[in-house]
Parts: C-alpha cells; sequence; structure tokens
C-alpha cells in the first residue's frame, strides 16, 4: 500500500512508512499545518493537499518542530535540504514526511543520508512536540469524530438510508487512495469514517489528503460537510447547492471564528440548513412550528425523549409550546451539538439566544439563498403533490373564504409550475394537527400583509387549505357531507361530495312525506283537544260543536306543526338555511330506517285515533250524563212540587 | 420557604414530590398522601356549584403540631401540596399563594414542552430550579 504512496512522492526513493510511523507523522503534520493555518483548534489528523496551497506546514512551527527534535542545526539544514521542501519551496506531506524519517534517522545515529530511511526506523523523538501533540489529539480525535458525525445527522433528518449507503461509498473509496498522493483536483472531500467506527484501522491503511480547513470551532461547520457525500452519492438537492457554496465560503469561515461559544456558534450554512428545515415544516419563516410537528421531527434524531425535552426547554424561550425560526435553529442547534457529544448547557448559550440570532441573521439572506438554491430542485412529482393537496384543500376548507382561495388555487397551481417550490413533505397535507390551525390561521393575516413575492403568497396560500376547517362550528359536524359543501362551493364537482363518508343517521322524524307530517299534526292537536275537552267538561259547559274547534285547532297545529316539523328536521340535520333543500339528498340507508318509523308510526297513529274515539265518546257520554242528571233533578223537583205537602 | 412540595395527577399518583433532604421524606410523603382526602374534601364541597367558581386555592389544608399544609387544585384536577414548617410563622397567606401561582406557571410550562406526556413523571430542569428555589430558605 506504501508503495502506491511512494510513487506520488517527487523526491526520490519510495517512502515507506509503517502503520506507527503515519500515523505519527501525519498527526505531526497537522499540528504544523493547523499551526500554520493560524487556527487554535486541531486540523483534521490527515494531511492536507498539496496543490490547495492551504495546507502545508509553514515553516514556522516546522521549524519549531526539528529543533525540538534536539538535532544540531546543520543537520536540520541538510535534512530539509534532502526532503526537497528547498528545492520545492515548501513543506509538503511528503516533503514532511522524508525530514521526520530523515530525523529519526538521525536520532537513531544514522547518517544524513536519503538512503537512511529506506530501514526501519524508530520514530523520531521530539521534546515537547509530542506531547502537545497528545494533548492536541485528545480534542481533535473527538471533534472529527463529532464532525463526521454531524454528517450523519443531517442527513439522518432526511434520509437515513442515503447515508448509510454513502457511508459505504465513502469507504470504499477511501482505500484506493493512495496516502501520500494528493488529490489535486477533488472537491472538499471528507474521509466520513468516524474515529469510533475504526477510524484507526482505516487510518493506519490509508491516508488521506483531505482539506484542512478547520479552525476551532469550526467541528460544526462541516454539517454542510454531508455535502461531501454528494458527490458519492444522491443527497438531497439542497445539500449539493450546499457544497458549492460551501466551497466557496470556505476561505470565508477561517475569518469568522474569533468568538468563544464555539460550539454554541450557528455558521451561515448551518444556518441556511436549518431554515430549510424549518420551511420544509412550516412554509412562512415568520410564523412558528407547532409542538407536535416540531416534536415529530427532533424525535427522528434518535435522541432520548428527556434530553429532547430539555432542549425543548432551552430552546422555547416563550414557552408557548411552538418555536418560531430563531428558536427553531437554536432547538436545532443544540440537537446537532449533543449529537456530537456536547453536553448539553445549562442555560441557552448567548449566541443562541432568539434575540441574538434575529439580530444577527436577517431575513432576506434566506429567501434569496433558497431561492437559488430551489430553482433547480423542482420535480413533477412535487408539483403533482401540490395539485393534489389543493384538490384536497378545496374538499376540506369549509371555511369564510373558500371561494378566492380556490381561485387563487388555480392561479397557483400555474405559478407553482413555473416556479421554484418548497420540498415540502408528504406530511403537511396529511397532519391534520389543531394546532396547526392556530397556525394557519396566524399564519394568514401574516401572509396577507407579507408582501413577499406573489409566488411566495401563492405558495401560502396554497399551503393553507390543506389545514383541516380551522371554524368546524359553523357547520354541523354530519352537515359536512351534506348541503352546505354544494351552497358554499360550487366549484367542487359532485364527485366530491361522493367521496365523502354518508353522514350518520338522523335523529328520529326525518319525516319526508306530507301523511307524516299530518299525522304528527294530528297526534298534537288531538291531544289538545282531548285536554281541552278535559278543560271543557269540567266547567260542564256544553260543547255542541265539538267538530268546529277541534278542526279549527287541527289547522292551526297543522301550520306549525309542518313547519315545526321541517324546521326541527333541518336543525337536526343541517342545522342551517334551506329547509326544503335538506329534504330532498336524504340517502337510501335512512329511508329504510323511515319506513320501519312509518310502521311504528302507523300503529301509534291508529292506536292514538282510538285513543281519542274513546276519549270523545267518554266526553259525550259524560255530557249525556249530565244532560240526564239534569232531568233527574228537573223531574225530582217536579215531583216534589207536584206531591200534596201532607205528611200524614 | 417550603419544608416539601408535591404535585399529585388526577388520579391522585404523585407527578413530583420533593423533600428538604434532612428530614425524613417518608414523613412527609405520608402527610402529601393524607391531605388528599382533605384535598378531595374541599373540591367536592365546592363543586355543587359551577366549577369555575371555585377558587384554585385551597388555602390550610390542616395543620399538624409541627407542619402546616396546604393545598391548591389547577381546574385539570392537578393538585399542588405544599408542607410549611410551623415555626415559620411569618409565612402569610399571600406568600402562600404567590408560591404557588409560581408552582402553577412552573407547571403550564412543563406541560407546553411537546415531548412531555401528562401524567409522566415531572423532570423539567426549569421546574426543578424553581422548586429548589422555593425550598431554599429552609436553613
Amino acid at each position: 500500500m506504501e508503495a502506491a504512496a511512494g510513487g506520488g512522492c517527487s523526491s526520490g526513493p519510495p517512502l515507506l512508512l509503517s502503520e506507527g510511523e503515519q500515523q505519527c507523522y501525519s498527526e505531526l503534520f497537522a499540528r504544523c499545518a493547523g499551526a500554520a493555518s493560524g487556527g487554535p483548534g486541531p486540523g483534521p489528523p490527515e494531511a492536507a493537499r498539496v496543490a490547495s496551497g492551504a495546507a502545508t506546514a509553514a515553516a514556522g512551527p516546522v521549524a519549531d518542530l526539528f529543533r525540538a527534535s534536539q538535532l544540531p542545526a546543520e543537520t536540520l539544514h541538510q535534512i530539509t535540504e534532502l526532503c526537497g521542501a528547498k528545492r520545492v519551496g515548501y513543506f509538503g506531506p511528503t516533503q514532511f514526511y522524508i525530514a521526520l524519517k530523515l530525523i529519526a534517522a538521525v536520532q537513531s545515529g544514522l547518517p544524513v543520508r536519503i538512503e537512511s530511511i529506506k530501514c526501519e526506523l524508530p520514530l523520531p523523538r521530539f521534546m515537547m512536540s509530542k506531547n502537545d501533540g497528545e494533548v492536541r489529539f485528545g480534542n481533535p480525535a473527538e471533534l472529527h469524530g463529532s464532525k463526521v458525525q454531524i454528517p450523519y445527522l443531517t442527513t439522518e433528518k432526511n434520509s437515513f438510508k442515503r447515508m448509510d449507503d454513502d457511508e459505504k461509498q465513502q469507504e470504499t473509496q477511501s482505500p484506493t487512495m493512495s496516502p501520500l498522493a494528493s488529490p489535486p483536483s477533488s472537491p472538499p472531500h471528507y474521509q466520513r469514517v468516524p474515529l469510533s467506527h475504526g477510524y484507526s484501522k482505516l487510518r493506519s491503511g490509508t491516508e488521506q489528503m483531505h482539506p484542512v480547513p478547520y479552525e476551532g470551532r469550526q467541528p460544526l461547520v462541516q454539517p454542510e460537510g454531508p455535502s461531501s457525500v454528494g458527490p458519492g452519492a444522491k443527497p438531497l438537492r439542497h445539500q449539493a447547492s450546499l457544497i458549492r457554496s460551501f466551497s466557496v465560503e470556505r476561505e470565508l469561515q477561517d475569518n469568522n471564528s474569533s468568538y468563544p461559544d464555539e460550539p454554541w456558534r450557528i455558521t451561515e450554512e448551518q444556518r441556511e440548513y436549518y431554515v430549510n428545515q424549518f420551511r420544509s415544516l412550516q412554509p412562512d419563516p415568520s410564523s412558528f412550528i407547532s409542538g407536535s410537528v416540531a416534536k415529530n421531527f427532533f424525535t427522528k434524531s434518535k435522541l432520548s425523549i428527556p434530553e429532547l425535552s430539555y432542549i425543548w426547554e432551552l430552546s422555547d424561550a416563550d414557552c408557548d409550546g411552538a418555536l418560531t425560526l430563531p428558536e427553531f435553529c437554536a432547538a436545532f442547534h443544540l440537537i446537532v451539538a449533543r449529537k456530537n457529544g456536547y453536553p448539553l448547557p445549562e442555560g441557552l448559550p448567548p449566541t443562541l439566544q432568539p434575540e441574538y440570532l434575529q439580530a444577527a441573521f436577517p431575513k432576506p439572506k434566506w429567501e434569496c439563498a433558497l431561492f437559488d438554491s430551489y430553482s433547480e430542485s423542482v420535480p413533477i412529482s412535487q408539483q403533482a403533490r401540490d395539485l393534489n393537496r389543493m384538490e384536497k384543500t378545496s374538499v376540506k376548507d369549509m371555511t369564510d373564504f373558500p371561494v378566492p382561495t380556490q381561485d387563487m388555487t388555480g392561479d397557483d397551481k400555474q405559478a407553482l409550475k413555473s416556479t421554484l417550490n418548497e420540498a415540502l413533505p408528504k406530511d403537511v397535507p396529511e397532519d391534520p394537527a389543531t394546532p396547526k390551525d392556530s397556525n394557519s390561521l396566524k399564519a394568514r393575516p401574516r401572509s396577507r400583509s407579507y408582501s413577499s413575492t406573489s409566488i411566495e403568497e401563492a405558495m401560502k396560500r396554497g399551503e393553507d387549505p390543506p389545514t383541516p376547517p380551522p371554524r368546524p362550528q359553523k357547520t354541523h359536524s354530519r352537515a359536512s357531507s351534506l348541503d352546505l359543501n354544494k351552497v358554499f362551493q360550487p366549484s367542487v364537482p359532485a364527485t366530491k361530495s361522493g367521496l365523502l363518508p354518508p353522514p350518520p343517521a338522523l335523529p328520529p322524524r326525518p319525516c319526508p312525506s306530507q301523511s307524516e307530517q299530518v299525522s304528527e299534526a294530528e297526534v298534537p292537536s288531538q291531544l289538545n283537544r282531548a285536554s281541552s275537552q278535559a278543560a271543557e267538561s269540567s266547567p260542564a259547559k256544553k260543547d255542541v260543536p265539538y267538530s268546529q274547534p277541534p278542526s279549527k285547532p287541527i289547522r292551526r297545529k297543522f301550520r306549525p306543526e309542518n313547519q315545526s316539523a321541517e324546521n326541527q328536521e333541518p336543525s337536526t340535520a343541517v342545522g342551517g338555511p334551506a329547509p326544503g333543500a335538506s329534504v330532498k339528498p336524504h340517502p337510501t340507508v335512512q329511508k329504510q330506517s323511515s319506513k320501519q318509523k312509518k310502521a311504528i308510526q302507523t300503529a301509534i297513529r291508529k292506536n292514538k285515533e282510538a285513543n281519542a274515539v274513546l276519549a270523545r265518546l267518554n266526553s259525550e257520554l259524560q255530557q249525556q250524563l249530565k244532560e240526564v242528571h239534569q232531568e233527574r233533578i228537573a223531574l225530582e223537583n217536579q215531583l216534589e212540587q207536584l206531591r200534596p205537602v201532607t205528611v200524614l | 420557604m417550603a419544608v416539601c412540595i408535591a404535585v399529585i395527577a388526577k388520579e391522585n399518583y404523585p407527578l413530583y414530590i420533593r423533600s428538604t433532604p434532612m428530614e425524613n421524606e417518608l414523613k412527609f410523603h405520608y402527610m402529601v398522601h393524607t391531605s388528599l382526602d382533605v384535598v378531595d374534601e374541599k373540591i367536592s364541597a365546592m363543586g355543587k356549584a359551577l366549577v369555575d367558581q371555585r377558587e384554585l386555592y385551597l388555602g390550610l389544608l390542616y395543620p399538624t403540631e409541627d407542619y402546616k399544609v396546604y393545598g391548591y387544585v389547577t381546574n385539570s384536577k392537578v393538585k399542588f401540596v405544599m408542607v410549611v414548617d410551623s415555626s415559620n410563622t411569618a409565612l402569610r397567606d399571600n406568600e402562600i399563594r404567590s408560591m404557588f401561582r409560581k408552582l402553577h406557571n412552573s407547571y403550564t410550562d412543563v406541560m407546553c414542552n411537546p415531548f412531555y406526556n401528562p401524567g409522566d413523571p415531572i423532570q423539567s430542569r426549569a421546574f426543578d430550579s424553581m422548586v429548589t428555589s422555593m425550598m431554599i430558605q429552609v436553613c
């Protein structure tokens, strides 16, 4: 393996390094290179690309290192000459390794010759440097591992499986690369094998040239490193765009690092990524994500629930159960940090405070960056999904402005087809969580006043309908399948109502037929009559015209009964206007039950009629009885008068 | 100033109970448990009227020789019980009320956390720190 490595070496014989030597040398080189670039933190343990020129061991630290080897100055000069640094002009990895080997050789007593390095040598000894190196490597090891895990996390959030594939691809790629030959023109390429996964094994096997740019705080910069997977696999497209932006801005980052709280600082790329994720959950960046949505999202990060709970506590500053964009970024960042092994802070770090985040990253930046990154990612499937969603919304939308919304969605479809689209996940339309209602409600007025591009407005309005109707009280829940659809949404094709489930059985007394109404009218009227007759009999008046007053009450009652019956039916079934219309769309199920009811009611009617007849009879007989009584009284009187008064 | 603070769920099991460590915790647990009966009694007595009219603060549940027990019920029948040292006579009713109000606020904050399932023991650090601050004056 090292033979191939030696092939890339330009300065003479192939360099054979043992495993231990390779490890040590690369570490030392990294140290020097890292020190050279000025960052306090360590660079990756791998060597840097020679071609980039940004990662070479600067003369200063290298000289220090050589001096630490406690060799005389002339020897060091000779070594420097021999290794080719003077010729080339800088200490590339090749030169550095040769130099180290020479130092080892000299320290073991061999002359300063190229041939010396061919044999097995112990590691060169440096007085101070080794300690430093060891100390240094506590951190970089971790950080490197942690850095590498971030890509896991970020891609995890979107696609677990892809990540595994990528990792495998990376692993297969790495052995093919020669340790000392640098791939000059490859894009920033990270070795995505975390230390915990046998990184040491890989390192000893092969050395990779990787770009260095690590400043102290930047372990978390590399979340966009997942994009490094890009070349190997098919990452999400926005990550692909982030690769580009990252490689361009890599140099810029180097300048940003001079703050404390480095792990808690959110970089530009991270910020963009978080904002993308936020938008995927909630299209309006000025609105917020509800608790349940955020919970589902963050649960994917596979942190434990108590930790997630604590992170939420930290990040939801106003404790309202929802996350605004800065709160979301803070939470996301904490999760990322936790995933990489950073312990969670006791309190929210100042760089993650919502006010700070809002101040640091003004809005317009998101939009243009996102639009650029998304303009190329408009798969047709997404559009189709959008269309489906809009159709669904037209069904679900039962609120005040269904018609304008629908017109708008019609236009939206056109707009969306031609322009960019958010990577809206499928769970957005399918998530009927009522907290989203409040979000959409709050988002609606905001989107109205939000004077952004028409595309965004259109998208937002297109997004609003997917939520279930936020005003269920307006319409009776059962009536959702009934007329109100037809009343309010003339544009909805009739098939839509067919999609909806049939309404549950209406309460008793649908009475579509007149006869039933009549019977119902009769029944109460008869009851009334009976009661009125009972009242009449007590004052002992002769009520001859039975037929008339009863008929009047019947008629009088009939109409109100009609109306009341009609009103009852819509009030129970529809609860709204147009009672006449309500009679029509009775499904067959109801008719069957109503037939049964009819049977029962006819029986009831007959009984009541018999009852009424008997009651009438009773009253008539009572009247006759009264008359008879009176006659009797009259006769008795006469008898008394006619009888002789004599009482003998 | 409180010696023991407990949050009891609707089903009368504790969601959170904490006492000053030097005392025998079991004793406080027992006191809280027995106070639940008194709480229920007070709730039912007032419950004949509309629930809205029922005040949340229940006041002194019962005094013992060494301690006084105060109670507070939320509208979702979650009870807060506080045991206070009797020798601490400087504590007035208003202060107890304010302490309960703080407890209630912290409890709602815990509830707002979507990762918290109602009925789970409360493990929020913010809540812990708030309770500690209320108990910290006891030396």
